[in-house]
């Protein structure tokens, strides 16, 4: 089976390909299906692949399919092991319901096919990424992941604001990328390879801890620009200006989760460093709160989720840096499975609401949606941690994990604690403010539910909300077993061993989803001027959170103005004069000296002659009077 | 009589100057060509006579090349300006100083 594991990327790139160069040939829906029919035997063969798995106790392959780099152990080559096949079958099992989804929300793109043909190539360079089994492979499918964000976020780029996102966007990637190549470097410094067997075994002999700490903090900041830690989280809310089904796959499903992989895939090197695992924990959890407030206060549909996409990743960063790989990757399959039914159902709101995305102007339109209603109620219970669907599971889990593990994670945990409680309030808020109550929109708009297309995704991904978190229950702890032989030799952290203990932190978790989610019906089921009042009197710190503590602006004085002055200096001042300068100026020295040696070439042969003349005379003259 | 070889010398440097002058300020093509031959043929003298004098054959063997690619040239040479006269109906070079930078 293993031989035919390199079709998991081949497909979509072929799609990808196909779709670029003959798209435009094809009926519309027929490139979308195109499209999910490579991802789908994509995920065919993934399931295939991972069924010795299953069995426990397999420790997976390197396959080697060319050789790219072989000096620096950076080859092409897949490593097929339980997390490989675990986040292959996350990307391309949530990525085929998104790709079917887009079918019905692209609808009348002019560009459809150009959305799928990105579509796919963006599913390949996350399963390159995934599937490498070397750092050089991993870092050219996050480049390329990268560059689809860029390329999707953009979509419809005659919107500046889209363009001015999807720069955003990949600027502050590259920010984190700068980290991530020194880390490389340091790798490649430590081992005199890149690939993983060869550091991973070698690791725990010969790396000091001095070194571990800077490659996993180097690492981090690179998994803090894809996974949207802070400080570099701001490109992530305006990723929203892309098609939403962009948003679902890559912004909230799949390619944000990149740096929770690179970390957990890393782990021999984090299990090195204590200090590393306190700054990712500490990061991850105050990022998880950070995020929290900000996305109870939003107005636009999208950018609640963007923000709680950016506080879900907190967890999971939490978790990994707890050394709770497990639990954090647990979170990462059931937030893939709850926040891609979120961002689809807002998809299928926004679309039944013709393009208006402001909560405000929502209402009542559970009446009008019940499949998308249903499936987003489910949704916003398993985000909130509402046993027994998904998200109570592995939140509970990384909570529980954390406890256990004691000391300054303790106070983590009340940050978790407390995002917990807001995660349960801002995610009733959305549900409330858009599916209930009275309607507030205009006559004109009439809303009705999404067709077939769209709305079998959103039944298919609310199935998986509710039942994906029973995959890794404290009862049966499959997900883990599945998972063990990727980390073995590693420390994971545990949940308590305390039955006890275990359902007393269960129970504060769901108390504290349950105060918020009751906080914020009470708040909201009122009328308008009602919750306009409870906003108001949340004044000064409410408008703080509803302009995201204008981190934008301070970056925009502290860090964008600069740079422009800098880029501005370095243009007019440097480029224009001095380098410009000195290319002009040996074009215009040439010009000069033709100019004034143009006279010679009168036209006139007895000149020519002449001169001819004069130089043999001066030659000869020179030859007689003691030349050579 | 034996002539000193320095007379010929000077008839051959004599017959250069008048080609040279005959070049420099003449404008007829044809007449220039012909200053042009007088100046070689001053030249293959100077040959033939320093091989006389220093009793060495290469002098008049390297005028036999030089007789011979001179009637090459003579031949191209007269052929350019018989294109050029039938072309511009005149001989005179400073009607073709097209060439002036």
């Amino acid at each position: 089976m293993t031989d035919y594991i390199w079709l998991i990327i081949a497909l979509p790139l072929t799609g990808s390909v196909l779709l670029h160069f003959f798209g435009r040939y094809l009926k519309e829906p027929l490139s979308g299906w195109l499209a999910s029919a490579a991802i789908g035997g994509s995920f065919a063969i993934a399931l295939l692949g991972a069924l010795p798995f299953f069995e426990g106790g397999e420790h997976g392959t390197t396959i080697h399919l060319w050789d790219w780099m072989p000096a620096i152990g950076a080859n092409l080559e897949i490593l097929w092991d339980p997390l490989a096949a675990f986040m292959a079958l996350i990307v391309t099992g949530v990525g085929l319901l998104i790709h079917l989804f887009a079918i019905g929300y692209m609808h009348g793109d002019d560009r459809f096919h150009r959305f799928f043909a990105n579509l796919n190539l963006f599913a390949a360079s996350m399963l390159t990424l995934i599937l490498a089994g070397n750092y050089a492979m991993l870092f050219l499918g996050w480049e390329l992941v990268g560059l689809c964000s860029y390329l999707l976020i953009g979509f419809w780029f005659t919107k500046k604001s889209a363009a001015a996102a999807a720069k955003k966007a990949f600027i502050v990637n590259r920010i984190g990328d700068l980290g991530f190549m020194v880390a490389l470097m340091l790798v490649f410094a430590a081992f005199g390879t890149l690939s993983y067997t060869g550091v991973f075994e070698r690791a725990g002999a010969e790396l000091t801890t001095g070194t571990a700490t800077a490659i996993a903090l180097l690492l981090f900041v690179g998994a803090a620009g894809k996974s949207a830690q802070i400080p570099l989280y701001v490109w992530l809310p305006d990723a929203m200006e892309g098609p939403t089904p962009v948003s679902a796959l890559i912004h909230a499903a799949t390619m944000v989760t990149a740096g929770i992989y690179l970390i957990a895939r890393s782990a021999a090197i984090l299990e090195l460093s204590p200090t590393a695992q306190v700054v990712i924990a500490t990061t991850g959890a105050l990022t998880a709160l950070w995020a929290a407030t900000i996305a109870i206060s939003q107005r636009d549909i999208k950018r609640v989720l963007a923000y709680s996409t950016i506080s879900q990743l907190g967890y999971m960063v939490l978790a990994v840096g707890t050394t709770a790989y497990v639990a954090g990757l647990f979170h990462l399959m059931t937030h893939a499975f709850f926040k891609a039914l979120l961002f689809l159902g807002a998809g299928s709101v926004i679309h039944a609401m013709k393009d208006e995305q402001d909560m405000f102007k929502m209402g009542g339109l559970f009446k009008k949606m019940k499949v998308t209603g249903v499936t987003m109620a489910i949704a916003t219970m398993a985000i909130a941690g509402m046993p027994p669907l998904g998200g109570f599971w592995s939140k509970d889990e990384i909570l529980a994990a954390t406890f256990e593990r004691g000391g300054w994670w303790s106070v983590l945990w009340v940050i978790g604690l407390v995002t917990a409680l807001m995660t349960g309030f801002y995610m009733t808020r959305q549900f409330v403010l858009v599916f209930m109550g009275r309607p507030r929109w205009s006559e004109g708009v009439g809303p009705k539910e999404s067709p077939r297309i769209m709305t079998v995704p959103l039944v298919v991904l609310a199935v998986l909300s509710a039942i994906g978190g029973l995959t890794n229950t404290p009862i049966r702890l499959t997900l883990e077993h599945f998972l063990e032989p990727s980390f073995e030799g590693v420390h994971i952290q545990h949940v308590p061993e305390s039955t006890v203990l275990l359902i007393v932190l269960a129970l504060l978790s769901v108390a504290a989803g349950l105060a918020g989610i009751v906080a914020a019906y009470i708040s909201y089921r009122r009328d308008e001027k009602d919750w306009r009042e409870f906003e108001d009197g949340l004044q000064p710190v409410w408008g703080i959170w509803e302009d995201a503590y204008r981190i934008d602006d301070l970056y925009g004085k502290t860090i964008v103005a600069p740079g422009k002055k800098a880029a501005e200096v370095a243009a007019f001042r440097f480029d224009l004069p001095v380098i410009d300068g000195a290319v002009d100026g040996v074009g215009r020295f040439f010009q000069r000296l033709g100019e004034w040696t143009r006279p010679i070439q009168t036209g006139y042969v007895r000149n020519y002659a002449a001169l001819f003349l004069g130089g043999t005379v001066l030659v000869v003259l020179w030859m007689l009077v003691g030349g050579a | 009589m034996i002539i000193d070889a320095g007379w010929y010398m000077a008839l051959a440097s004599v017959l250069f100057f008048i080609g040279a002058l005959g070049l420099l300020i003449r404008r007829n093509a044809l007449v220039m060509f012909m200053c042009i031959e007088l100046m070689l043929n001053a030249v293959n003298l100077t040959l033939i006579s320093a091989g006389r004098a220093l009793n060495d054959l290469n002098g008049q063997v390297a005028v036999f090349f030089i007789l011979v690619v001179a009637a090459a040239e003579v031949v191209v040479g007269l052929a350019i300006i018989v294109a050029i006269f039938r072309r511009r109906s005149t001989a005179s070079v400073d009607e073709l100083s097209e060439m002036s930078g």
